[in-house]
């Protein structure tokens, strides 16, 4: 029976990988006609995985001689993935409506991708961490330019490629030289090899960390974000901020703290630069912005850095407020972008900020959530981001970083100055026409983000707890 | 003998006032109606439990009453809840006050009425929260959610330069807090708890003391708020309406105070002790700089946020004296402030739904018109100037009889402060309602409708009262004031001790 107990923990990316390729042949089959029905059952099969993974049997499963690991770690992040790419492609059902835009594969691609994230977080070894972020990232290439006949799309999908296929490379060369010098690809193997840090793994490290950050977009290897978040169409930057993030977060948080946990200072001083360096451009840079793409772009950086604080502090603490800080960063951003996707004024998407103004007299509800989503954002108490930032800036205090902790906190004040404009654009001005009514699935979404943001204070416990028990099974 | 909890009762019931007005549908005069209704009685029924507060409670004892507790966010984090003499008070001064504000915006705010009402409701649930939580995350969510609702309040709400002002208010006191959320979190690191009570009674290292002094002194100085950092207010003051400037200076000013009481006092003494002379220099130059200030002032709004700064210093003044009148001077102080600068912004209020102009020029001989706003504005007057006879002396007697007695250099100056206070606001007076009545605009001017005497009558009657009898109040707070100053002296002196044997 070894051969069942080998395949039990793949089972839900299994069903996945098979679901897909069951969808891209009755896509193919039937013509572009079908991608409403095949979004539809990737929404299901989405569904069906989370479910399936929910079900497999508790504790720590392993498999691949190593390379696949299922625990709480996995399970947290692998639900919170799922949930952003079942929002993503909820979302996206007004874009692939339009009937120049029918285009099935985008589902597929989706769904691909996310295998490549369940694959990413379930990672054990350098080598099922690069296919899963191969797979997740040449699917993301190709969702950016899915807008075929939009000049932006294309160049954002292409600037994607070429940035992501550098940093690919630099992960790979981090990981030859890991490899070279501890003479394992397995984290535990590194972990056990690495107890002190040689010359050649620190150079690794920080090869590998590069290629990381290039994905969960921090400085100084965000220069892609803003303008691929302007640039694809909105429903996929909405995918953007959200799932493939919680992933490339997850194999940060594997590869730092259970490949690397004895040469802790050794990669500490690298995120802890990287984390400041990112909350400080994610706040100031984001102030001059004037399209709300790109700011929601530059905030993201921001949070990414706000996250990072945590790890920085390679404890178990840390780890759960990165945990913490990802679920309630995925439910804002999906929220506001939701909120982003709603405005559409004749027909035409509305992207520059000061196209809002008055929103709160004209939409008061729409306003209202996205209001509270962007203090959210700002990390004001009682809304969930106060949380957020709470727990990972608790880790950091209790990990001694009183520099980083009394940058971060500034950085956030600096952060709130450009969310304020936004509400001050909306409540304070004077109001433009009426937008278009709100889709029924953009204003759920919206809805569940902005409820989850507000209403989080209530009953902290379930989230909290379970992002404990995930980081747990780390150490 | 309580078995509801009745403090979540007092603290929450607006929020649900805030849902039963947002629920309000109908055609727009209706909601409007509506809403005001519900917003008031909503503040009447959360005073009227307040009160329950006050009947059941035991001013002998030095403990927290009314306490709930249970499992809330991580270890050591919990949901708790109480009062004692020092925050009872100034439950009561908010849920008091709250039903003035919104008779006071009946008729003045007519512009997107649901959502006032409902941003005031959040917002007095909040202020009840930050003075009644015992948990230090607990208490910072309160105490950081009301800047949502007032930031509303005054952008949507207020004056010409509402923008800038509502963005000063909040970025202010944001990083004033971030800094003492920094610091609640390094004593959750040092005490694996931020459970109030139980930090009353552990001992912090003297370094950790230092440091989280100063980041919770960030914090409350900027609420409070203390020259240098006060320049938000008189902005903020100006440009938020009535209501707003009345909760302001009533109410969200006192919280700088209260956490300098609940805070930095017993929970950091010895840092307290050795910041002592700053917050002395601070409070003088707060009581004669604004005061000094307050005198050049062109808008009346703007005087009496001076004049607010001014009174604060000797609130902090008492406060860091640390003698038993000095700190129950400070207290009372500050709800007579919360009384008083109330009502003067009510007062101006009234002239300005008039004249729309808050400019102390355009107005001058007023008695004349209004002989009923004259009395009552020179009630208040005498107060803000600390008349004896009113509250306003007794606080202020109080706190510097308190710091006589550790410190008369800083008690001479400050008294200073005495006479200049007379000074502008005599000033204010004689320009506003004395002169000849010549300004053609002001013919027409009518004296208090009866709504008005409806908000402006219990203030006075409260302000003279106290004044007379403060006894209520200071028996209120008399057991924590005397446990806290007690605790204060002895951790001093033990440390004192303690150097000299060596």
């Amino acid at each position: 029976m070894s051969f069942d107990y080998q395949l039990l923990p793949v089972v839900p990316e299994l069903v996945l990988a098979a679901g897909a390729m069951v969808l891209l042949m009755l896509g193919a089959y039937r013509g572009q006609g079908t991608t409403s029905l095949v979004t539809g059952l990737a929404v299901v099969l989405l569904i069906v995985t989370g479910v399936l993974e929910l079900m497999l049997p508790a504790g720590k499963l392993v498999t691949f001689g190593g390379s696949f690991i299922v625990d709480d770690f996995a399970r947290f992040l692998k639900i919170l993935a799922l949930i952003g790419s079942v929002a993503t492609l909820v979302l996206s059902s007004e874009f692939l409506s339009d009937p120049s835009r029918r285009i099935f594969e985008y589902s597929i691609l989706v769904l691909l991708s996310t295998l490549g994230m369940m694959v990413l977080i379930s990672a054990g070894d350098l080598i099922s961490l690069y296919l899963g972020l191969e797979l997740m990232s040449l699917a993301l290439y190709v969702v950016a330019a899915s807008h075929r006949d939009n000049a932006k799309s294309t160049e954002a999908g292409l600037k994607y490629f070429v940035l992501g296929a550098l940093s690919s490379g630099m992960l790979l060369y981090g990981a030859s030289l890991i490899y070279g010098f501890t003479g394992t690809v397995s984290f535990a193997g590194i972990a056990a090899a690495a107890k002190t840090g040689s010359v050649g793994i620190v150079f690794g490290i920080v090869f590998l960390l590069a290629g990381l950050c290039f994905k969960v977009s921090a400085v100084p290897f965000h220069m892609w974000t803003p303008d691929v978040y302007e640039g694809a169409p909105t429903p996929v930057t909405a995918f953007f901020a959200s799932a493939p993030k919680v992933a490339a977060l997850a194999v940060f948080t594997r590869v730092t703290l259970t490949a690397f946990p004895g040469i802790l200072p050794q990669w500490q001083q690298i995120i802890v630069f990287v984390s400041i360096a990112s909350m400080a451009l994610g706040s100031f840079a984001a102030i001059g912005q004037r399209n709300i793409k790109r700011l929601m772009a530059y905030s993201s950086i921001g949070h990414m850095g706000f996250a990072l604080v945590g790890l920085a502090a390679g404890t178990v603490e840390g780890a759960q407020g990165v945990l913490v800080y990802i679920a309630i960063y995925v439910a804002m951003t999906l929220g506001s972008f939701a909120f982003i996707l709603a405005m559409k004024r004749n027909g035409q998407a509305i992207e520059t900020i000061s196209d809002f103004a008055g929103l709160s007299r004209t939409n008061p509800l729409l306003a209202f959530f996205f209001a509270m989503l962007l203090f959210s954002l700002a990390g004001v108490p009682p809304l969930a981001g106060f949380f957020a930032k709470f727990y990972v800036f608790v880790a950091a205090i209790k990990a001694g970083l009183f520099t980083l902790s009394v940058i971060g906190v500034l950085t956030s004040v600096v952060g709130a100055y450009y969310y304020l404009s936004i509400v001050k654009v909306m409540y304070f001005d004077e109001p433009l026409p009426r937008v278009d009514p709100l889709r029924l699935e953009v204003g759920t979404v919206l809805a569940l983000g902005g409820l989850f943001n507000i209403l989080f204070w209530i009953y902290p416990g379930l989230l909290v707890g379970a992002a404990s028990a995930a980081a747990k099974s780390l150490f | 003998m309580t078995t509801w909890p009745i403090l979540s009762v007092v603290t929450f019931l607006p929020l649900v006032g805030a849902l039963l007005v947002y629920i309000v549908r109908g055609d727009d005069e209706a909601t409007r109606r509506n809403s005001r209704w519900i917003a008031l009685w909503t503040t009447l029924i959360t005073f009227a439990i307040s009160l329950i507060l006050v009947a059941r409670f035991d001013p002998a004892v030095t403990d927290f009453q009314f306490v709930e507790k249970t499992n809330w966010l991580a270890s050591g984090i919990t949901y708790h809840m109480g009062v004692d003499g020092i925050s009872l008070p100034f439950v009561i001064l908010t849920t008091a006050l709250m039903p003035f504000c919104i008779i006071a915006s009946w008729k003045s705010v007519t512009v997107r009425v649901r959502e006032y009402m409902m941003a005031f409701l959040v917002l007095e649930t909040l202020m009840v929260g930050t003075f009644s939580a015992l948990d230090l995350v607990l208490f910072y969510l309160f105490f950081e959610g009301g800047l949502i609702p007032m930031f509303l309040i005054i952008g949507v709400w207020g004056g010409p330069r509402r923008v800038y002002a509502s963005f000063k208010f909040f970025l202010y006191t944001l990083l004033g807090s971030v800094l003492m959320l920094l610091a609640i979190m390094a004593l959750y690191w040092n005490g694996s708890t931020t459970d109030i009570p139980t930090l009353m009674h552990t001992a912090v290292p003297r370094s950790l003391q230092t440091w989280a002094w100063l980041a919770f002194f960030a914090s409350f100085a900027v609420k409070m708020p203390m020259w240098p950092v006060h320049t938000w207010l008189p902005d903020a003051h100006v440009e938020a309406p009535t209501a707003g400037s009345v909760i302001l200076a009533a109410i969200l000013l006192k919280m700088g105070g209260y956490g300098f009481l609940r805070f930095s006092l017993p929970m950091f003494p010895l840092a307290s002790h050795d910041f002592t002379p700053l917050i002395y220099t601070l409070s003088v130059i707060a009581i004669i700089y604004t005061s000094l200030v307050a005198l050049m002032q062109e808008d009346m709004k703007k005087l009496i946020a001076y004049s607010s700064v001014a009174h604060m210093g000797f609130v902090t003044m008492g406060i860091f004296a640390g003698t038993m009148q000095g700190v129950a001077g400070g207290v009372f102080q500050m709800i007579s402030h919360g009384i008083v600068s109330g009502a003067l912004f009510l007062c101006v209020g009234i002239v300005y739904d008039r004249m729309h102009t808050r400019e102390i020029a355009a107005y001058g001989g007023l008695v004349n018109r209004m002989p009923l706003y004259a009395l009552v504005f020179m009630v208040f007057t005498m107060a803000n100037v600390g008349l004896p006879g009113t509250s306003g002396f007794v606080g202020e007697f109080m706190t510097l009889i308190g710091t006589f007695k550790v410190a008369i250099p800083t008690a001479f100056f400050a008294t200073l402060g005495v006479i200049l206070s007379a000074a502008y606001a005599l000033w204010l007076y004689r320009k506003i309602i004395f002169g000849a009545l010549v300004k053609p605009a002001l013919m027409s001017m009518k004296d208090l409708t009866f709504r008005e005497c409806l908000t402006l009558f219990p203030l006075v009657a409260l302000t003279i009262w106290f004044g007379v009898y403060p006894k209520p109040v200071l028996d209120m707070s008399a057991a924590s004031v005397q446990q806290l100053v007690n605790n204060y002296t002895s951790a001093v002196t033990a440390v004192k001790a303690a150097a000299l044997m060596q």
